[in-house]
């Protein structure tokens, strides 16, 4: 067969974004972000057994506005990742897939991904004692 | 009905090995894992927010905690190993890059699990 040189489907630079396809790319781009957070979790471990000192350097890089700064996107990507994947098993299972659905199960994931981080920080923060 | 088999396939005749959907498989099932484990983790973790080391090595050191804690690094890394297997499959058309890569993850993400397991034992005995 000749290969053809008609565009590929989904050809992107004329590809309006629509929430389905912005949710699913973004599922993938939360997925990578996280597996990037494998080795700093490993390190956290590696503190912890270390001792008192290498914890306490652990806690300075956490604690400092870069490292809150990415465990708070740590976590986003979790929650979104967490639950944008229960909407994947839902449709591996069948269901949901009627397009009005769809963007209503796709709108709860947004909202309960922000309102599921928001609670994690506020019990953070509560958990210092309020002491930032 | 039309058969869906190749017409190469009927004639060599074998069976499926029924491993087709392997990959596909293991994502699921340790995603279904995962939500429960995940959401374990990250409450666990918001609740220790400032916490002395003290109190973090008690945490880590007990039997239930230790044993959740290394089934939530195997199951993640390995769901973590087939999601970017994944993405560098669709990404990198270079044969031997995306080769390269495919082995690469394979090896760091044995790598980076063993170091967690190793760590997680050695706080849990105390040594």
């Amino acid at each position: 067969m000749t290969p053809t040189n008609r565009p590929l489907s989904p050809h992107l630079q004329v590809y309006r974004p629509q929430l389905t396809s912005v949710l699913s790319i973004t599922h993938r781009a939360t997925g990578v972000f996280l597996a990037l957070g494998a080795p700093v979790l490993v390190y956290w471990f590696w503190a912890v057994a270390d001792g008192a000192d290498a914890f306490a350097a652990s806690q300075e890089i956490f604690g400092g506005i870069l490292g809150r700064a990415a465990v708070f996107m740590w976590c986003y990507a979790l929650f979104y990742h967490l639950l944008n994947g229960i909407r994947h098993l839902l449709w591996d299972a069948g269901l949901g897939l009627d397009i009005p659905v769809l963007y209503k199960s796709g709108w709860v994931v947004v909202a309960a991904s922000v309102g599921l981080t928001v609670f994690t920080w506020l019990l953070g923060y509560a958990a210092r004692g309020g002491a930032g | 009905m039309m058969s869906l088999r190749s017409p190469l396939g009927r004639a060599i005749g074998l069976g499926s090995s029924k491993e087709g959907v392997s990959h596909w498989w293991w994502q699921r099932v340790t995603s279904v894992a995962l939500v429960p484990l995940s959401v374990w983790f990250v409450f666990s973790l918001a609740s220790l927010a400032g916490a002395d080391h003290q109190t973090v090595v008690e945490w880590m050191r007990s039997p239930i905690v230790a044993s959740l804690l290394i089934m939530f690094v195997l199951t993640a890394f390995y769901h973590a190993l087939l999601g970017v297997q994944v993405i560098i499959e669709d990404y990198v058309h270079t044969e031997w890059l995306k080769m390269t890569s495919l082995i690469g993850l394979n090896f760091v993400t044995l790598l980076i699990t063993l170091v967690a397991a190793v760590l997680l034992l050695r706080i849990a005995v105390g040594v």
